[in-house]
């Protein structure tokens, strides 16, 4: 039975609690974790602030290891992590980034009401199952050939928009214009490419999903404004995939090539799977190449299924969906990934390579990373809960900036492995519990959506209450879903 | 990731796999179903092993293409991983315990 390790925790105040740096002998820096008291017995039960005190151990780390309020422990680094490590000696890390590279979000507006959708929902949930392939066996409408794959990797949503996948004002809206710079896809395996191919535009599944949501309340009518967000009522959609084989390959390849590397370059570190290599070195830099690649896949992937939704919604409505219903991307984010950025370390600038795992970037207003008509507000900060309950946008802010590397929360975190969901909800038809509360659920296998219930996860509205109360993300609003897609 | 029972063999592969352990075996060799499954829509009911030493596995694996209509089926697996990885032998056979990322 695993201790529960919260008591090793010193409280800063109630937001935030210091892992101290003598926790573990090894740690260069101590751990910042992000959490409520009520919320440090569930985090303190598993392994996730040992990993917290395991990702300190990593070279070239800088101030702390943090851990967002939705953190739960992963492979080597915990999920919501977040850890940057200097240019100049540090180190990058897969298991900082994930197995499913650019796994991440994006949420489109609408001009449409809840009373116009709700007639037709099931309608659009049954369109949208059919043109977006979810679960496993699917593949896209677009078949990419190796070489087009390349130019995926380069381009990311560039190519959707160049292939007429996308508006232009898409690509502007997507975290690096959906195309980070750095990418080789001479770094990403034939293997990986043959994996991601034929999955090119299709969600996936587990925790991937395409939701109809409406918008419950707004907290910041300004920063709603921005987002061409109106009001209670309102329909907006929110997806949640990544780069499927290509990425979860991408990892895989070089988590091979890290560990022989660790042995190498003689790092001690507590973990295995935080094995990892110099930034500068050529596995470090092979790894990235690799992984902004694959990065740029999933931007891509995102934008294909946009497109196919505003097919969808155009097609179920029988409205135009740019020029009559308005089907605007707000903003897409990664929340698997990792990036270099400059950053102020007090009085000077510095530039690291920021981990985000199950955690996504917040910029703040005035950066100049964020959209133009964002400026003033800060860079839009996509939430997703459970499908049973609600999902928020939040707003980035500068005390992000200066304090988390301008990194927020990227959802509501696991509290039940997905067998203990099962067993908890053994005999519940989750679909139908859902159809009660008006919410239509279209699933590859409903008998598995136990796994994905809303007692398998946190509350959502607790772990962005935290972050909003300790000023790293501003409330923006909050959405509840009518209509879902799992895979 | 399916209920086997409603897969028949009615294609096989080759599959080789190195590794300087026997954990690296495991778990490079389901990373290479993992391969099949995302690549060529392969699901895997049965296997035969050709050679099995510390550092090698080769096997014929027989299976079929997932049939969407026919095939009842789970979630898909992202990746192998060697968290909490173990194998360990009992009660004369092999006991192994591996984490998917889903």
């Amino acid at each position: 039975m695993v201790t529960n390790r919260k008591r090793v925790l010193q409280k800063i105040d109630d937001w935030r609690w210091l892992l101290p740096q003598d926790y573990k002998a090894g740690m260069r820096v101590p751990g910042l974790i992000f959490a409520s008291e009520e919320m440090l017995d569930i985090v303190g039960e598993d392994q996730a602030i040992e990993q917290v005190a395991n990702v300190a151990f990593l070279p070239g780390i800088v101030k702390y290891s943090m851990a967002m309020p939705d953190i739960h422990w992963g492979y080597g680094f915990p999920i919501g992590g977040v850890a940057a490590m200097r240019i100049a000696d540090g180190v990058i890390s897969p298991g900082g980034v994930g197995f499913d590279i650019n796994c991440g979000t994006r949420v489109l507006r609408t001009n449409l009401t809840e009373e116009e959708v709700r007639p037709v929902i099931k309608t659009l949930m049954d369109q949208i199952f059919r043109d977006i392939p979810s679960g496993i066996g699917g593949h896209g409408q677009v078949r990419a050939s190796l070489k087009e794959i390349d130019e995926v990797l380069i381009n990311g949503a560039r190519w959707a928009l160049e292939q007429g996948y996308a508006w232009p004002e898409d690509i502007e809206s997507i975290e690096s214009g959906g195309a980070v710079p750095g990418a080789d896809p001479d770094k990403v395996s034939k293997r990986a490419k043959e994996r991601g191919a034929p999955q090119l535009g299709t969600l996936g599944s587990g925790n991937h999903f395409l939701e109809v949501q409406i918008i419950d309340e707004v907290f910041d009518p300004e920063a709603a404004a921005a987002m061409g967000i109106t009001g209670p009522g309102q329909v907006l959609v929110f997806i949640h995939s990544g780069s499927r084989g290509l990425g979860h390959q991408t990892c895989q390849d070089y988590l091979d090539v890290m560990e022989e590397a660790t042995e190498r370059y003689d790092f001690r570190l507590p973990d295995k799977q935080l094995a990892c290599a110099p930034i500068k070195s050529k596995e470090g830099q092979d790894y990235l190449a690799g992984m902004t690649a694959a990065a740029n896949f999933a931007f891509c992937n995102r934008q294909l299924i946009t497109h196919w939704t505003r097919q969808a919604f155009q097609r179920v409505m029988g409205r135009d969906a740019r020029t009559d219903l308005g089907m605007f991307l707000v903003y897409d984010v990664a929340h698997n990934i990792a990036k270099i950025e400059r950053h102020r370390l007090d009085t000077h600038e510095i530039e690291v390579c920021v981990h985000r795992k199950g955690a996504t970037r917040a910029f703040p207003p005035g950066h100049p990373d964020v959209p133009a008509r964002y400026q003033r507000i800060g860079q839009p900060v996509l939430v997703p809960g459970d499908m049973g309950r609600y999902s928020y946008i939040c707003a980035g802010t500068q005390q992000a900036m200066a304090e988390t590397w301008g990194s927020s929360c990227h959802g509501a975190g696991r509290v039940r492995s997905r067998g203990e969901a099962k067993r908890v909800l053994k005999g519940v038809d989750i679909a139908h519990r859902l159809q009660e509360r008006g919410i239509y659920v279209r699933a590859q296998n409903r008998a598995l959506l136990a796994e994905e219930a809303s007692e398998a996860y946190k509350d959502v509205a607790l772990v962005v209450d935290v972050l909003d109360h300790a000023g790293i993300a501003r409330k923006v609003c909050r959405m509840r879903p009518i209509g879902v897609v799992k895979g | 990731m399916a209920d086997l029972g409603g897969v028949q063999e009615r294609e096989e592969r080759s599959i080789e796999v190195e590794g300087r352990d026997a954990e690296t075996l495991l778990v490079r060799w389901l990373s290479e179903l993992l391969y099949y499954l995302d690549a060529q829509e392969m699901l895997f009911r049965r296997f035969q092993v050709e050679e099995l030493t510390g550092t090698r596995l080769r096997a014929r694996a027989f299976g079929e293409r997932i049939d969407r209509d026919r095939h009842d089926l789970h979630f898909g697996v992202k990746a192998v991983t060697r968290h909490m990885l173990e194998i360990g032998r009992e009660d004369g056979g092999y006991r192994a315990k591996v984490l998917f990322d889903i």
